[in-house]
């Protein structure tokens, strides 16, 4: 059961990431070409997920889209990831100061503005685009790996081996990288999992609102958004980026459950 | 008929064999005491008469309470037994109580759901029997919460609910090894006291020896699964037929052979009207700052080569006053000199590495991460040129020879570790930059009693050898009577008595000490036993 | 209890401070002038002026934010750029279709996820735990404005039981306006729903396995007593902080909801604000999105003090 998850989660990234990465040298078609006369076609041989309303392939178009995806959501996590975890070790090396307290604080304020929030107050200032997005997913990343961070290491810096390490001499810095980071590890990187499925369904909600990536790139999101007045005639428009998105979240989902229970099965993850 | 018979107990969890052939019986208003050390089965005897095992346990075998064979009940009838026919008492007082739930209600829920008691009698009920076991409804209302009590009044709460249906056996796990000498002394008081007037049979679960030798009727002593030895309190320790029997009594109440100290006052360490305050949380929004003043006006010296214990119950400022002696934490008032030196958390790395320090807790004392050889140099960040290369590699293996560890333990990894070798290699740490001072901070308190003696031996060995000097702090008198020259007892920050250790213990002069002393349990004199038999 | 309160209270002004400030200046960052740009390339300096002093754009910036906070205590959100409206007057027609949605929404994921997650920690391990875990591990996975488009499929276009869209407003009868907001509600709960059903079931997993726990099993209380008279309670604290952030969630996910079904929500306002630069809109939704987050949290620090007795007593 367990090592199951690992394996059909590891199975299903692997697919997406090839996809992904495929698409730059090679896609069925051109999607940068119409090809009206085509247009709407249901999934056949020549076209295996059908056509859109301006006869351009649906694979090509999915293939190029995951990249899209993971693009945004991989750089959201890094921005998280980058800023979230040494705040959250600073915090925790400063338990109690006021150091601790303004990184704390500032996390609560910015769990206040949802990734969409942060995305519309961007979008209203400075216009769409897939920078945007990943900004806005990225800002939202940035508490709950600090979060995180702080909890883990809170319990560590209570341990006696950090003990041992301060009666050693070392500092608070050097502690954090020697002892702390490589004991939170684990838990990075089953929430960073868990983020970045997170980030693929926020970028797809973005860009459906038009808040992403902006034509002609495509996107996942957008493709549903086009898709919805046609949907009575061409359920295959909706159907097909959908079933792209489920795939490559569940994919990224049972990953970090199986990564989880292979670490440490103690590792709690945050889900929102 | 015995109240408990159990007969020919066979428990596998698995393919793990847990219990194997266990007999033992518990007669009405008797109390059996079952002890060895971890991994015995003595703990998972209880539960198997609880019937409250994993699911994957398999038993065989018979376990009869008056008469019937609670093998053979079925869920339903079990519950109907727990709780009313059979009571419980666990270790850990300080989680064993729902946190969400009075009191009050988490006794009377014993009483309402085996009788049709009405809610308003039960609570009376809860109250009275509450009261009966030291918590008196005018001082403790049945509205407290597990969290306003302190850890022996809580493992009174746990008491009271598992005797409010006055059960015919009572079962202990260890109800007091989480507990201070002190309560540890009235908790077993009352448990006696409860014992003779409901008639009860109790089954006590101990690893301590001392602690059942003058309290229980008989000794069941388990090692590995089995019974190895098992009759009346007496006999057991006159005769000890078995030979873990007696090791264990003899680990229980092991005497180390401690060099004599060496001559000349040349004080290592200064400790000169210490005061460490913490600050409390505010009790009002804008109410000013108050403190709680862990260590008050401590002094006193710690010559070279001397060996000086510090004994107090939990909270009375010892891990606080270790934190500030090993520089870790500054003080409010008063000094610390180490070697003429201040001592500071901003003190020099040359000063730090005169003080090493061994934890308590085995398994949490060490990176899990990292190698033994990382983790035993650590310690050499304090010095202006670590060694390298070769000299390295020998100051490791000089420094796991010397704790009876061998050169090759120094590639692997913690977790292929004992919990008594891994008390050796947190010694090993402490002893590789050769500190001046070492501070024993509970460095025994986690380990079995055949550990732990190995581990006593072990100190005693090195300071033949190294001539050390060390502060050995610990909540258990016996230890600290074998193992230092002169001791200091703590309470509320203070230190209340300091002397010659065997002065100390055998004429204490304050009140405080003369309670602590009196509070602990003590082995049998066997000899005292055997001329006894004779006459 | 008092005390906690009042703290909570304190820092949940604060963070309406803070995020009132941040809003402010990040809107005032925008390029471009809002009366410049209502009156078009060809008006007057003259009448751009007056139109400035109208809005209150000639103030400084302090003056403005302080007059932008002040209305909005007194309920005067300002005046709409485009529409030449009360903003406070668009907000309040539209949150009626927001909030309700959003608390629909909330009802349906925990009618569904409690039940499900008590059923799963009671059943761990065997076929109704993995059964009820594989289907939450799908329902994180689905987005939920997709699952609206699949709804509307099946059950607007197919079976016809429901429109595809469109509120009918709460005038023209109660029931029917539920029924318009069905659809949305369920797809906005459903994968909530399997967030908070794994929420629940790992809660009351990590209380079976604590001592209080056995204490109640030695009581005699069968496993269902125990965990309902026990387990229960305690495993709800953390479930209180899933459902105090799904909140937000659920507001927030329903201006994307809105989309999918054409409902004249909060949701519809902000995006026709955005295209039509009418920014002092955004800053009052997205204000009032920000408040309503932080008041839910607020409320849910009230809640854990009502469950948990130590947070009662402590400071």
């Amino acid at each position: 059961m367990r090592s199951r998850s690992l394996i059909l989660g590891a199975v299903l990234c692997v697919v997406v990431v090839a996809t992904a990465l495929i698409s730059f040298i090679w896609t069925p078609y051109d999607i940068t070409q119409m090809d009206i006369p085509n247009k709407l076609q249901t999934p056949s041989l020549t076209h295996p997920f059908g056509t859109d309303h301006f006869g351009r392939d649906i694979l090509s178009m999915i293939m190029i889209g995951a990249r899209t995806s993971l693009a945004v959501a991989l750089v959201a996590v890094g921005i998280g990831m980058g800023l979230g975890v040494p705040l959250g070790l600073w915090a925790a090396a400063r338990k109690g100061g006021w150091t601790d307290e303004i990184i704390m604080r500032g996390n609560d304020l910015v769990f206040a503005f949802p990734a969409l929030v942060i995305a519309i107050l961007i979008t209203a200032v400075f216009g769409a685009g897939a920078t945007n997005a990943i900004i806005a997913i990225g800002i939202f990343n940035i508490p709950v790996f600090a979060r995180i961070t702080r909890g883990a290491a809170l319990s560590l810096w209570e341990r006696e081996f950090i003990l041992a390490a301060r009666v050693s001499g070392k500092g608070a810095a050097r502690i954090s990288l020697e002892h702390i980071l490589p004991n939170v590890m684990n838990l990075l990187i089953v929430q960073g999992t868990i983020q970045f499925s997170l980030g693929i369904l926020a970028e797809a909600g973005l860009s459906y609102v038009g808040l992403g990536a902006q034509p002609p790139v495509p996107s996942w999101g957008r493709m549903l958004a086009d898709s919805q007045t046609m949907v009575s005639f061409a359920p295959h428009l909706a159907l097909v980026p959908g079933l792209a998105i489920v795939i490559s979240v569940l994919g990224l989902n049972l990953l970090g459950d199986g990564l989880r229970d292979y670490l440490d099965p103690r590792i709690r993850v945050a889900r929102t | 008929m015995s109240l408990l018979e159990i007969q020919n107990l066979d428990l596998s969890i698995g393919s793990a064999r847990i219990l194997k052939d266990v007999s033992l019986s518990i007669d009405k208003g008797e109390i059996v005491a079952i002890t060895g050390e971890s991994g015995s089965g003595k703990s998972m005897t209880a539960m198997a008469v609880m019937q409250l095992l994993p699911d994957a346990a398999h038993l065989s075998g018979a376990v009869q309470l008056a008469g019937r064979d609670l093998l053979s009940l079925d869920e339903d009838t079990l519950c109907t037994l727990r709780g009313n026919e059979v009571g419980m008492v666990f270790q850990e007082p300080m989680t064993a109580l729902n946190p969400v739930k009075t009191i009050g209600a988490q006794v009377a829920e014993t009483i309402l759901i085996h009788s049709d008691t009405p809610k308003a009698e039960a609570m009376q009920q809860a109250a009275d029997m509450l009261a009966r076991v030291g918590l008196p409804a005018d001082r403790f209302p049945l509205s407290r919460y597990p969290h306003e009590l302190s850890g022996g009044q809580r493992q009174r709460v746990v008491i009271a609910l598992a005797i409010a249906q006055r059960p015919k056996l009572l079962i202990a796990d260890e109800p007091t090894t989480a507990l201070d000498v002190t309560t540890q002394a009235q908790i077993l008081d009352l448990l006696k006291e409860l014992v003779s007037e409901f008639g009860m049979g109790l089954m006590m679960i101990t690893h301590d020896l001392a602690v059942v030798s003058d309290m229980a009727d008989r000794i069941v002593v388990m090692r590995h699964g089995e019974v190895v030895e098992q009759g009346e309190t007496r006999a057991l320790f006159r005769d000890m037929k078995h030979p873990y029997t007696r090791a264990l009594f003899e680990a229980s109440g092991h005497q180390v052979d401690l060099p004599a100290l060496p001559d000349g006052p040349d004080p290592v360490l200064q400790v000169t009207g210490a005061v460490r305050d913490y600050a409390l949380p505010r009790t009002r929004l804008f109410a000013p700052r108050q403190f709680h003043r862990a260590v008050n006006d401590v002094s006193f010296t710690i010559h070279h080569g001397e060996r000086v214990g510090l004994v107090g119950e939990s909270g009375c400022g010892k891990s606080t006053l270790t934190r500030a002696i090993l520089g870790l934490e500054g003080l409010q008032g008063g000094s610390i000199t180490a070697f003429g030196k201040p001592v500071s958390p901003a003190m020099n790395p040359a000063l730090r590495s005169g003080l090493q320090v061994v934890f308590q807790d085995p398994y949490g004392s060490f990176n899990p991460r990292h190698k033994v050889a990382r983790i035993i140099t650590e310690p050499f960040h304090l010095l202006p040129n670590p060694p390298s290369g070769a000299d390295r590699d020998a100051r490791i293996a000089q420094a796991l020879t010397d704790v009876g560890l061998t050169a090759a333990d120094a590639d692997k990894y913690i977790h292929e570790f004992s919990g008594g070798q891994r008390q050796r290699i947190a010694i090993a740490r402490a002893l590789i930059i050769n500190p001046e001072l070492i501070i024993f901070d509970e460095a025994v308190s986690a380990l079995d009693v055949s550990i732990r003696a190995q581990i006593l031996d072990l100190i005693a060995d090195l300071s033949r050898k190294h001539s050390l000097s060390y502060l050995f702090i610990s909540h258990d008198l016996s230890v600290v009577r074998s193992i230092t020259d002169r001791v200091l007892v703590m309470k509320s920050g203070q230190i209340v008595e300091q002397g010659v250790t065997e002065d100390v213990f055998a004429n204490p002069q304050h009140a405080y000490t003369k309670t602590l002393i009196a509070a602990a349990p003590v082995l049998p004199d066997i000899s005292h036993l055997k001329e006894n038999a004779h006459v | 209890m008092l005390r906690y309160s009042l703290k909570r209270l304190l820092s949940l002004v604060i963070s309406l401070a803070v995020a009132s400030l941040v809003i402010f200046a990040v809107i005032e960052v925008a390029p471009g002038d809002p009366a410049s740009f209502m009156l078009g390339i060809n008006a007057q300096p003259d009448t751009v002026a007056a139109l400035r002093a109208e809005l209150g754009l000639d103030m400084s910036k302090p003056q403005r934010y302080v007059a932008w906070v002040t209305g909005m205590l007194s309920g005067d959100f300002g005046t709409s750029y485009t529409y030449r409206t009360p903003v406070a007057q668009m907000i309040a027609d539209r949150m009626w279709i927001s909030l309700p949605l959003a608390i629909y929404a909330l009802t349906l994921s925990t009618l569904i996820a409690f039940p499900a997650g008590i059923y799963a920690a009671s059943r761990r391990g065997k076929g109704g735990d993995v059964a009820v875990m594989g289907a939450t591990q799908l329902g994180i996975a689905v987005p939920n404005f997709w699952f609206a488009m699949m709804l509307v499929l099946i059950f607007a276009i197919n079976l016809r039981w429901f429109s595809a869209g469109g509120f009918p407003g709460w005038d023209k009868g109660f029931w029917l306006s539920m029924k318009a907001l069905t659809l949305p509600a369920i797809s906005l709960a459903l994968p909530q729903s399997a967030i908070l059903a794994r929420v629940m079931r790992s809660s009351l997993l990590d209380i079976l396995g604590e001592d209080f726990m056995r204490t109640a099993r030695a009581k005699g209380l069968t496993r269902r007593q125990a965990l309902w008279r026990h387990g229960l309670r305690n495993a709800l604290i953390p479930v209180l902080t899933i459902i105090g952030l799904q909140f937000s969630f659920l507001l927030a996910g329903g201006i994307i909801i809105e989309q999918v079904f054409f409902l004249p929500g909060l949701g519809r306002l902000i995006f026709q604000a955005i295209s039509a630069r009418d920014l002092i809109v955004v800053e009052s939704v997205v204000m009032l999105l920000v408040f309503s987050v932080i008041l839910v949290n607020f409320l849910v620090d009230l809640a854990y003090a009502a469950v948990d007795p130590r947070l009662r007593s402590r400071t």
